[in-house]
């Protein structure tokens, strides 16, 4: 309820409560092995593409750039692992489209140590000097948006950032991999932070981390700063509360107005991981070659963190966590947001924060029967940005794309499928409302 | 390993329409144990005969290639079952067999059936009956006759399309003392006489089948409430805005109007309230829409009790309810988050 009195823990409103299968959280992060070919897509981020700087059949180091950035809104690529380029192409995406990547066969003797670095100073550097530092360690949003790192935090001067909201949340089931960062590696987390609230000119910093990581708190407590400008904040645990509007809402009490960003009340939100990496590779001077990230589900045998180099295929991933045969759907990222993908071959990411196999659900074939909308109103309850899926369903039902966008401000829904989660009828309103939005965007276009 | 394609969520929640329907049915069922064991045979072969006749025209007419029949959704079984706990036990079933047709070909199936129908299916069949047989619809008996486990109300098993007989020497040979033939709601009404809180929690008043139990009813209620399968704020809005109007009235009047309890406890607003205003297809969805809703059918029920030519105006009050819920979820649309202006512009 949102009765302030009876506010004991920072939240938002709405939301829903899943089964969160966070298992792994208690598992340490393990190294998994090199696979013996990488696929470096030459586009990781949001923005232009990376413009490859190697040829096939040349070696390259582990750590070695083979992509510059094309700009400022791009950033660039490093070699995962010691090997030979073997081809450089187009070759399968998550999102089911063929992309340019580099295919490196890796040379399975070589170590596991980055081979290129430049070691800085990040104290003696001034914000310029660190946001093309930034930029050269290849970081996107690790939480799984994708954006240069180097590009939100490039406040435009006429905007005063007051404080920097750290997304500690980790709202979607089954993902630990933010939970165990905070745990292992908080000094990198701290050093991360210090960095960015010093290129984004943020006077304080507040983590938000939800209540089901008692310890990943614990760790971040024992080291925060002494002069108090970092805290770290518990959030109730309950989807989606790491969204970036909810976090917002839950730590700072402030909406950000539709459709702006967060900028314009005076907030950045960063994702722990990125953070982390940031913190780690910064003063390191290294580029970012691999990533923690979580493998589970139920058709998971080996269910952990692992350290994966980027462009391992997924193929590999699940074989090395012994994925049953029943799997019958691979997810990228959570099971509330995730996609699934059409290919195995399909490879890590920057932004892969999570590989899930589901099997085929068990449940009769009535309970996943579609029925037509009773209007139980649940989805108006779980709505964190109080829309009226109802409606637009009904609206979509008949195809009224543009009414949907005109009155009833479907352009606010994030598809957090809440809406969908709830439904007693199983309509699958966020693919509907996806349907709308492209057809809109379509209409827009022509 | 083969891996298919599918959209976000991969989870979702064990709600389903089934599982929603098949609970209301279920906190059902004990205000139609109480019911038998009111009025005995008469009261359960009138909640089968509806039920089956329900469930009959649904199978019947609803059907669709390919897709499993609609009985296992579980709404006609509610159906059946509401409308029989709002008809007088003496009913004759014929005419049941009429209310139960009415209710899901015309109630719900024209209007393209579950979740489509603008008006409660139940309350539109008892509405055509007590338009239909205005005589039958308003003849009571006393509850805890002596045989009522071994022989019929007489007036139930009436010969199909033929008047029913009067059951006045029948009710005279129950030895019931005090039985007036009338419900509270017609007492107060023409006699000025008001039914006790314990007369109503007892069972010990005349009413139709499934309205003397409030304890059952409100049970019922939380449970549902509880288990997320009912909108707890439309049933607290209906009594509460019933309740209040009551009140103010006594105010007014003591001499002439009753108080609050006896609105709530009398005739058929709390079955109403808990378990017909309730009905998800005809009821707003929005969070401002539902309390509008449960307000209006509230003050409409004191309003046509006090003042209308019936005895009773909770059906009509939530029929009209459920003509405003359009209207009123077009202007109570929520707030965005992030917008200080209304969702519809």
């Amino acid at each position: 309820m949102g009765l302030p009195f009876l506010k004991r823990i920072a939240t938002f409103e709405h939301g829903i409560h899943p089964d969160y299968h966070k298992e792994t959280g208690s598992l340490p992060i393990r190294r998994m092995p090199f696979a013996p070919k990488l696929i470096v897509p030459l586009s990781q981020h949001i923005g232009k593409p990376a413009v490859c700087c190697v040829s096939v059949g040349q070696e390259v180091l582990r750590g070695q750039v083979i992509a510059t950035a094309d700009g400022f809104v791009s950033l660039p690529v490093h070699a995962p692992a010691t090997g030979v380029v073997e081809a450089i192409g187009l070759m399968p995406s998550a999102s089911g489209k063929m992309v340019d990547s580099i295919t490196i066969r890796v040379y399975q003797a070589d170590g596991q140590q980055v081979q290129v670095s430049t070691p800085r100073d990040v104290e003696a550097m001034d914000k310029k000097a660190l946001l093309a530092a930034i930029q050269e360690t290849g970081i996107s949003g690790l939480g799984g948006a994708t954006f240069p790192a180097h590009v939100k935090l490039s406040v435009p001067p006429e905007t005063v950032i007051d404080t920097m909201v750290v997304n500690g949340a980790e709202c979607e089931p089954f993902l630990t991999c933010d939970h165990r960062i905070m745990v292992e590696r908080t000094q990198d987390l701290i050093r991360g932070i210090r960095i960015a609230m010093k290129v984004c000119g943020a006077p304080r910093t507040v983590i938000g981390v939800e209540d089901n990581k008692p310890d990943a708190i614990a760790a971040i407590q024992a080291a925060l700063p002494a002069d108090g400008s970092i805290t770290v904040q518990a959030l109730e645990t309950k989807y989606p509360q790491g969204a970036e509007d909810t976090i917002i809402y839950a730590l700072l009490g402030r909406e950000i107005p539709a459709g702006q960003r967060p900028a314009s009340i005076g907030v950045l939100v960063n994702n722990v991981m990125t953070l982390a990496y940031l913190g780690r590779l910064l003063p390191a001077g290294e580029g970012i070659v691999e990533r923690v990230l979580t493998v589970a589900g139920p058709a998971v045998e080996k269910p952990g963190n692992y350290i994966v180099p980027i462009g391992t295929p997924l193929r590999w991933v699940l074989e090395q966590c012994g994925a049953k045969s029943s799997a019958k759907e691979v997810i990228l990222g959570g099971p509330m947001m995730g996609m699934t993908i059409s290919s195995l071959d399909v490879p890590v990411t920057k932004g892969t924060s999570g590989v899930l196999a589901f099997a085929e659900a068990e449940e009769s074939s009535d309970a996943k029967r579609v029925y037509s909308c009773i209007r139980c109103g649940e989805c108006l309850k779980v709505c964190p940005k109080f829309l009226n899926p109802s409606q637009l369903g009904l609206l979509a039902a008949k195809r009224e794309y543009a009414l949907m966008s005109d009155s009833y401000n479907l352009d606010r829904c994030f598809e957090c499928g809440c809406c969908s989660y709830v439904c007693p009828s199983h309509i699958p309103l966020v693919q509907q409302f996806r349907v709308a939005k492209a057809f809109n965007r379509e209409k827009a276009t022509a | 390993m083969s891996i298919e394609l599918r959209t976000s969520p991969h989870m979702v929640s064990d709600r389903s329409v089934n599982r929603i329907m098949l609970h209301v049915v279920l906190s059902l069922l004990p205000i139609c144990a109480f019911s038998v064991w009111q009025y005995g045979l008469s009261a359960l072969a009138l909640i089968v005969t509806i039920t089956a006749t329900c469930l009959l025209t649904e199978r019947v007419l609803n059907r669709t290639p390919g897709q499993p029949s609609s009985l296992s959704d579980w709404s006609a079984t509610i159906t059946g079952i509401l409308l029989a706990l709002t008809l007088p036990p003496a009913f004759p079933l014929w005419m049941g067999v009429v209310a139960g047709f009415f209710a899901i070909a015309i109630g719900k199936l024209l209007w393209g059936g579950l979740g489509f129908n603008a008006f409660n299916p139940a309350l539109a069949g008892r509405a055509f009956v007590q338009a239909a047989f205005p005589v039958a619809i308003s003849t009571w008996v006393p509850a805890f006759s002596v045989n009522r486990f071994s022989e019929f109300i007489p007036s139930s098993l009436t010969m199909p399309l033929m008047t029913p007989p009067a059951i006045g020497d029948w009710v005279k040979l129950q030895h019931v003392d005090a039985f007036t033939g009338a419900t509270p709601l017609a007492r107060w009404k023409f006699e000025n006489v008001t039914a006790s809180a314990h007369d109503f929690l007892t069972g010990a008043v005349t009413a139709s089948a499934g309205e003397t139990t409030a304890i059952l009813i409100l049970l019922g209620g939380v449970y549902l409430a509880a288990r997320k399968f009912m909108d707890w704020r439309i049933p607290v809005a209906v009594l509460g805005s019933a309740a209040i109007t009551a009140w103010a009235f006594q105010l007014y009047d003591p001499s002439h109007y009753p108080s609050p309890t006896f609105v709530l406890l009398s005739g058929g607003l709390m079955l109403g309230a808990v378990f017909m205003a309730t009905d998800m297809a005809t009821s707003p969805v929005t969070p401002v829409g539902v309390w509008i809703y449960g307000a209006v059918i509230g003050v409409v029920t004191v309003m046509i009790r006090y003042f209308g030519g019936l005895t009773e105006g909770v059906m009509y009050a939530i029929l009209l309810g459920n003509a405003l819920t359009p209207l009123i979820d077009q202007h109570t649309q929520p707030r965005v988050f992030g917008t200080r202006q209304k969702g519809t512009k």
